[in-house]
């Protein structure tokens, strides 16, 4: 009897042991409450295939191109996500040599506070409104053999501070001390000059070479319907200055560079209307581009939620043939088409001509989720009536393709 | 016929008096609701969408919500997709207005890009749900007329005729409690053709800072596709204490990642 009380004393004082450590952690938790740490890992994992269809216009190039990439994410985020530290890699093999490769994306720390915030380490910054140019956009350096589209961009180290202001606007300013090169396509790559660009052989116009100091602001801000940004970059360009010598020889550098842009919206009722614009100075080269155009959706159409939209965009570009987008006297015309479904199935087409040359690039893009975590692209690129004045795009007259890929997240 | 005339117009007085009593009892309530949940300043929630269509198949997102409370002018909100993973970190970030079309920035993160969009879409799914955007857009008082119904119990019946010809709706049965602060326990929505479409239902309604009413479940029910959305939200705060700085285009971008 006398142990068996001894034994329920002793479960008590368990008992209450688990019950006042419980308390004491649900405590502790509610106190940590502000400095609780959450962090997160993603995976993705992408198949993919293009198939250039025409004969290849210059040897060693190849027709077939499966390729596989890998791109893991983390990032941890402490002081009520006001401070973070953020990762993402990409690793890429594909037949081609030159788009087999490795970048850090982002790999920077963030410490936000009220009305500032300040990043420091490799990052993507996207600036602009248009759709099928992106001239404003140049802090980051883009990843040439990953799309053909432009929009994938390599990590860059900046410092980079934003302040805001209420009523007047933010404002972002950028330390970018290292300059990263544009890498080109490899000897079977399509989408490629007839002599192989080796991205080491393209120098600097600065005795810095990839060391001089870039410095860029921006001001951003809204008055109701309208949405504007005004920038400045000054240091070494993005894109490399080609001259073609006579004997079929390239020369190519990247000079240090002075470029204003201005980019501008209204949005009103379904309307988008956008302009982008840039002055560009060098030693080299002064020139003025711009873009502009406008958006209307028609919205859930059908009443299951339906949406199409019509684009159209005007391209201007001072440097003409030497335009390495192509885009120097150019319409766009487009239309995405989403669905609303639970699958998020979207398509983008459209067709950009040479308003000179008459030259044609038609585009498509779809995409589709399966499942909760696969996801499936399409994507079809077709030249036609390539002018042989065009001094860029007629390297790739033969190079229409198309491309599938799907991606499994984790 | 004097006699008639006379009558006819009584009637016609009367009809036209009980009427602007109806749109002015109307919105009272409308307001008396309004004003119960006044003063939340800001609050965070995370919340469960489970999508489920005719065949029973279901998919989920989950997303977590921040929202600030104005006096002057309509809500602010910024909404983070979690899940499915290939949109995670796609954010939206919302400028209500009581009158006029809605301020809205759209936030991509894999292409760390921030677009302002139209809000002209207001009765297009959410996310291929069964909710519009304008039924999840701050309910303001301006965006609708009012017309009271009858009461029923503890519930109050009043019919809510949208301003703005692009609704998807014609008009709005809410059924308010009058002994719970007048929280919002059921709305039906009648289409264009004026048909009934959807039914959403609030329940598990949990009672915060001894002021405000949160339902912890919404359930719409769209009765001419045989589709619905089950809305689940969970660690309602309001201590969080946000202000207009947490809801900035940098703090968009922050949210996305």
């Amino acid at each position: 009897m006398k142990v068996c009380l001894i034994q329920i004393q002793m479960m008590n004082k368990a008992l209450s042991f688990v019950l006042v450590s419980l308390f004491f952690c649900c405590g502790l938790n509610s106190q940590a409450q502000n400095k609780l740490v959450h962090h997160d890992f993603e995976l993705e994992l992408k198949g993919e295939y293009r198939y250039f269809y025409n004969d290849a216009a210059f040897d060693g190039q190849h027709d077939h191109f499966p390729s596989f990439a890998i791109q893991p994410e983390y990032y941890v985020d402490w002081n009520n996500g006001n401070e973070s530290f953020n990762v993402r890699g990409f690793f890429r093999v594909d037949k081609d040599d030159a788009r087999t490769h490795f970048d850090i994306r982002e790999f920077y720390y963030l410490k936000a506070n009220n009305n500032w915030e300040l990043s420091i380490g490799a990052k993507k910054v996207f600036w602009g409104v248009t759709e099928s140019n992106h001239l404003v956009d140049i802090i980051n350096q883009t990843d040439q053999v990953e799309s053909f589209d432009g929009e994938e961009k390599l990590g860059q180290p900046m410092v980079q501070f934003s302040w805001i202001v209420q009523n007047i606007g933010t404002f972002d300013f950028f330390y970018l001390p290292y300059h990263r090169k544009r890498t080109f396509g490899g000897e079977k790559a399509r989408l490629r000059f007839p002599i192989l660009i080796d991205k080491d052989f393209i120098g600097y116009e600065s005795g810095a070479k990839q060391w001089h100091q870039d410095f860029a602001v921006r001001w951003k801000h809204y008055f109701g319907i309208f949405d504007v940004g005004f920038s400045h970059f000054y240091g070494n360009g993005r894109e490399p200055v080609f001259s073609f010598n006579s004997d079929g020889t390239i020369n190519a550098f990247y000079p240090v560079i002075n470029q204003t842009g201005l980019d501008f919206q209204i949005t009103h009722d379904a309307f988008l209307w956008k302009l982008e614009s840039i002055y560009r100075t060098s030693d080299a080269l002064n020139f003025f581009a711009m873009a502009a155009g406008l958006e209307y959706t028609f919205s859930n159409i059908d009443g299951n939620g339906l949406d199409i939209g019509l684009l159209t965009e005007y391209n201007y570009d001072e440097r003409d043939e030497l335009a390495l987008s192509s885009l120097q006297n150019d319409l766009f015309i487009g239309s995405r088409i989403a669905f609303n479904d639970t699958q998020d199935t979207s398509i983008l087409f459209g067709g950009i001509v040479d308003l000179d040359s008459n030259s044609k690039v038609f585009s498509l893009e779809g995409s589709r989720r399966f499942g909760n975590s696969w996801t499936a692209q399409v994507e079809a690129r077709i030249l036609k009536e390539i002018d042989q004045s065009e001094l860029i795009l007629s390297n790739f007259k033969q190079d229409s393709f198309l491309r599938v890929s799907i991606s499994k997240f984790f | 016929m004097k006699t008639l005339i006379i009558l006819l117009f009584t009637v016609m007085f009367a009809s036209a008096l009980v009427a602007q009593n109806a749109s002015e009892r109307g919105l009272e309530i409308a307001q008396k609701a309004e004003e119960a949940d006044l003063g939340f300043g800001s609050s965070t929630v995370e919340l469960k969408m489970t999508l489920k269509n005719k065949n029973g198949q279901v998919s989920e997102r989950s997303l977590f919500t921040k929202t600030l409370e104005l006096i002057e002018d309509g809500d602010k909100s910024l909404i983070i997709f979690n899940s499915p993973r290939d949109v995670k970190g796609t954010s939206t970030l919302t400028y209500t207005h009581k009158v006029g079309a809605d301020d809205q920035w759209l936030y991509l993160p894999s292409i760390k890009r921030v677009k302002r969009i139209s809000s002209n879409n207001k009765s297009g799914p959410f996310v291929g749900s069964e909710f519009a955007y304008e039924d999840l857009s701050s309910p303001e008082i301006e965006k609708y007329t009012y017309r009271f119904l009858e009461e029923n119990g503890d519930l109050l019946l009043v019919e809510q005729d949208p301003v703005d010809p692009k609704s998807g709706y014609t008009r709005r049965i809410v059924s308010y409690n009058k002994n719970l602060g007048y929280r919002i326990e059921q709305i039906e929505f009648y289409d264009r053709k004026n048909a009934l479409l959807k039914t959403l239902t609030y329940s598990d309604y949990k009672l915060y800072k001894e002021k405000f009413w949160r339902a912890s479940t919404m359930r719409m029910v769209n009765h001419q596709t045989n589709k619905e959305t089950i809305l689940n939200f969970n660690n309602y705060n309001f201590e969080a204490n946000l202000t207009d700085d947490d809801f900035s285009q940098v703090a968009l971008q922050r949210a996305g990642k």
